[in-house]
């Protein structure tokens, strides 16, 4: 059987965007090596709403396995927590023994304002793919899905970048919170594929600028995104992208 | 209620061409007069939104998450169907709606059912246009895997991360109307009730997730693509936050709720490991391509499955199934694991599980090829679990997966209450009594691109919508009935939590309308739900404000609707004394296990009619026969 222990947690509380947010103590015990970080916070929620004497910790989740990218937790200072390619869904208490002591805390950015305690406002990552994240295809005038070949190599560089579920783990890692990794891989993945190519230029300059306009900061290249990226999504992305938006810009054609 | 199912006259390959030309247009200059609600933004109703944006309607989008890229769609992994015949393996179109007619255990309607196999090749080149990166062969054209209940290789899949990528596709779509502003779309959302004024569908009501605050939206249709249902077990694959409360309350002002009790369970899933334990974690149908499923003969062996010799495992699958297999059907796949666990052959520490074993595909392929082909399946279940699958056979389930009930919808999907159409999961419409694999996709992309479309158009084209504000009563009624519950719950003031009500639920679910049905359970299942309604009236605890984020009032409200659809679930079951496709009743199967139909009396689609809930659910029942007019209905076989 598993064996339970104890986990004694620091986790960032704040009622409302604009109220002051603290660091409060909690001991969950009877954890089990088998939950998952989320289950071991439902389960802390459950003493919590017994006690009745404060309300439970609000946090993002939806799937629980590690694709929909809602959860967002940053854990002892990193995003996602300790283990690589892993979302906080997926982590499991396994990797932590009894008596540690964990802090929690949402994904902080300056485009990312915290709406309760650790769930946070990641709608500028919509509004970065609004302004150019897609193919304009109508619906209905596709042609065969054959007739547009893809070598294999490219298809499947294309999916490594595609399977980015916008977490936003890579701008909450950043020192300076760019969402170049992000960005970069939705450009990394259409602007390769035959069918992105004739809105590549326009695709690369509407993104980018919509990063900046979003208050995201420049990518200095620390690669700390690609290090907590939960889908290893490859900062070569990002070099992608500036070459991109070189040359869309430099070339002076109307984008 | 009426149910006409409105399917034109003619021969099945014509029907749906033959309607496209009946139905009536709305002008182009006049589509941007009309607002289409469309709730959801899955696959069925991201795609319904953005071709309905295309087409120049307005369309106010709704969903629950913080952003329309993360609907529960975006989980599925393993594939989806069309009848290209790219293997040249002899698919057809015939052949796709066969095998989709024949795995729901004929209880689904034909012309739908045709319908979506016509429509399927369409939805990849769609996907492909888009950029969506299907897996791929050397010379560049798409690949191909074969999926449960079908002898043809016809499932397009992208990575074990299909469900994801065909999502992000219909949702760049849906962005790029938001930037055209064809679409105002509304994140954080909860739908918490339909609004319907002179007979017709004219609106909702929602609650803002952030703020509480209880707002109004009007529009000329209503296309509800909210999901499926299948948290009313606690425990199931689906996504936290999905759930039946939008459907549900259409049921309450008066739409047909079709089928409730065909549930799917999936048969790989990870085990439960504990009572804390708040989801399921599916492992792809596509892994029985290469797994072979098994057992040790002996009861209660608790050698470690590499220590049992080859002649000491019991392949039940595919002994029983010769021709298919490891790819039977999910319900059979399903039912098969209870049976072999029910008689002590059952693994791992409950003893409810059983043996998924890649050990011959990596002697046979290597462990890069099987790596490439279920790579990040592998991690997901090392991650779980601890244990490494390429050392260790996996350790496998069925769980909860797949809601194949729904609301009623007729050809158009429309509801039976004109102005709202329903699409995707949350209709009853194309799986019967169990969907096959990769077929959920197809259908709400067919359902939502290239359905949806024309049919609220054929609606709107066809009313005159009159002068309506969102101060009509109707509204105002619908307000203060969401409002009215949210008080409630917070007046019971109880000490049972929302999740315990919730866990209690599902177990009576799991037990007594799960794999396996008996009249006597089922009516225990009756009485203890209604029991536990009624506690959770009188001693539910919703912590926290109303005029903030609040996530447990959230499942509170999801939870007291699980309560009443539950009791459905239970009727709907006990009522239909037939086994059909995953509707196992114990009274009805052969010596061999297997579901036994009962044409004669049970070949139609049971739509439940709301009638009130006052200690019990009181519900109409209502029958649309099934006709079979152009395949011959058949007891299934695998063997
Ligand atoms: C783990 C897993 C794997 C799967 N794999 C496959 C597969 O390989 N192939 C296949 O064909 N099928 C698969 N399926 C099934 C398939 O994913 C689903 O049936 C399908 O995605 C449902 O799509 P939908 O658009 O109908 O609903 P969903 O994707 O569930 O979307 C529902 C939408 O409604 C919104 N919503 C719900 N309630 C409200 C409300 N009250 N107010 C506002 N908005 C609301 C949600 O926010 C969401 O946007 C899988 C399912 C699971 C769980
Ligand atoms: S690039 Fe990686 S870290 Fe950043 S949003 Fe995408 S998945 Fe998350
Ligand atoms: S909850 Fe979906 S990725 Fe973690």
């Amino acid at each position: 059987m598993a064996d339970t222990f104890t986990i004694h947690l620091k986790v960032w509380r704040q009622a409302g965007p604009n109220k002051p947010g603290k660091l409060v103590d909690y001991t969950v015990d009877n954890v089990n090596s088998h939950m998952s970080f989320l289950e071991m916070l439902d389960v802390l929620n459950e003493q919590i709403i017994a006690k009745g004497e404060e309300e439970p910790i609000e946090f993002d989740y939806d799937c629980r396995e590690g694709i929909c990218g809602s959860c967002n937790l940053m854990i002892n200072g990193r995003a996602h927590g300790p283990k690589a390619m892993t979302c906080s869904c997926q982590l499991h208490m396994r990797n932590y023994s009894d008596g540690d002591t964990i802090t929690v805390e949402p994904f902080r950015a300056k485009a990312f304002p915290v709406i309760k305690d650790l769930v946070v406002d990641r709608s500028a990552f919509d509004r970065i793919i609004e302004s150019g994240g897609y193919v304009s295809v109508k619906t209905g005038s596709a042609p065969d899905a054959n007739s547009i070949p893809v070598d294999k190599s490219v298809a499947d560089t294309a999916f490594d970048y595609a399977t980015c579920i916008g977490c936003g783990a890579c701008v909450a890692a950043c020192p300076n919170s760019s969402a170049s990794l992000f960005t970069g891989a939705k450009l990394a993945h259409l602007n390769r594929l035959p069918q992105g190519e004739p809105e590549r230029k326009k695709r690369t300059v509407a993104m980018v600028e919509q990063m900046e306009e979003e208050g995201f900061g420049d990518c200095s290249n620390y690669a700390e995104c690609e290090a907590v990226c939960p889908k290893g999504i490859s900062i070569s992305a990002i070099a992608e992208m500036r070459r991109d938006y070189m040359k869309a810009t430099f070339a002076g054609e109307e984008v | 209620m009426n149910l006409d199912s409105k399917v034109p006259s003619g021969p099945l390959e014509d029907k749906w061409s033959k309607h496209l030309n009946d139905i009536q247009l709305v002008s182009p200059n006049n589509k941007r007069n009309h607002d289409i609600i469309v709730v959801g933004t899955g696959l069925a109703g991201g795609s319904a939104a953005a071709s309905l944006a295309e087409l120049g309607y307005n369309v106010k989008s709704f969903c629950i998450q913080d952003s329309a890229r993360r609907a529960h769609s975006i989980a599925a992994q393993g594939g989806i169907n069309a009848a290209k015949n790219y293997p040249n393996d002899g698919d057809t179109i015939w052949r796709l709606f066969y095998d989709t007619i024949k795995g729901g255990d004929y209880r689904s309607r034909e012309s739908n059912t045709y319908r979506l196999a016509q429509i399927s090749n369409e939805i990849i080149d769609q996907a492909v246009a888009q950029g969506v990166p299907f897996a791929r062969e050397y010379g560049g054209l798409l690949a191909n895997r074969s999926f449960g209940g079908a002898q043809v290789s016809r499932t397009f899949y992208a990575r074990g991360q299909t469900g994801q990528q065909l999502l992000l596709g219909a949702y760049q779509s849906m962005m790029r109307q938001v930037h055209k502003d064809k679409i105002e779309m509304h994140t954080r959302h909860e739908m918490l009730d339909l609004v319907v004024i002179d007979g017709k569908a004219r609106g909702i009501v929602t609650r803002d997730l952030v703020s509480g605050e209880i707002e109004r939206w009007m529009a000329d249709a209503v296309v509800l693509a909210s999901g499926g249902y299948g948290n009313a077990f606690y425990l199931s694959t689906n996504a936290k936050n999905s759930n039946v409360t939008a459907a549900w309350r259409c049921h309450k002002r008066g739409a047909g709720f079709a089928n409730p009790c065909y549930v799917q369970i999936h048969p790989t899933c990870i085990p439960v490991s504990g009572d804390y334990q708040s989801k399921l974690t599916l492992m792809s149908e596509s892994l029985r391509n290469d797994g072979r499923v098994w057992v040790p003969e002996e009861k209660d062996d608790d050698r470690h499955p590499n220590d049992i010799p080859e002649d000491e495992r019991y392949y039940y699958l595919e002994e029983k199934y010769p021709a298919f297999g490891n790819l039977v059907p999910r319900d059979v796949a399903s039912r098969n694991a209870k049976i072999v666990c029910d008689e002590g052959m059952g693994v791992g520490p409950t003893g409810r599980a059983v043996y998924l074993d890649f050990r011959d595909a990596i002697e046979r392929e290597g462990r890069q090829t099987i790596s490439e082909k279920y790579g990040n399946l592998f991690e997901m279940y090392e991650n779980i679990t601890g244990d490494n699958p390429y050392e260790e056979p996996m350790r496998i389930f069925p769980a909860v997966h797949y809601t194949m009930g729904g609301l009623w919808v007729d050809y158009n999907l429309q509801s039976n209450i004109p102005g709202l159409f329903v699409a995707g999961e949350a209709n009853f419409s194309d799986h019967g009594a169990n969907r096959l694999g990769a077929s959920a996709l197809m259908q709400g992309l067919s359902d939502g691109y290239f359905i949806i479309p024309y049919t609220v158009g054929n609606y709107i084209a066809q009313q005159d919508f009159g002068d309506v504000s969102k101060d009509h009563e109707a509204f105002d009624e619908a307000a203060a009935n969401a409002q009215g519950q949210i008080d409630k719950l917070f007046e019971v003031d109880g000490d049972r939590s929302v999740v315990d009500f919730h866990r209690e639920l599902g177990q009576i679910m799991w037990d007594k309308v799960g794999i396996s049905r008996s009249e006597e359970g089922l009516k225990e299942a009756i009485k203890q739900i209604q029991e536990l309604r009624e506690e959770f009236w009188n001693n539910v605890r919703v912590p926290g404000e109303q005029s903030n984020y609040n996530k447990y009032l959230e499942f509170a409200g999801r939870v007291a609707d699980f309560l009443e659809l539950g009791e459905l679930m239970a009727k709907d079951a006990l009522h239909r004394d037939e086994s059909a496709g995953c509707h196992l009743r114990e009274e009805h199967q052969s010596e061999e296990g297997e579901a036994l139909r009962n044409d004669e009396e049970y070949s139609y689609v049971a739509a439940w009619e709301f009638q009130g809930v006052n200690g019990e659910l009181n519900e109409e029942l209502h029958k649309e026969d099934l006709e079979f007019d152009f395949v011959e209905l058949k007891q299934r076989s695998y063997k």
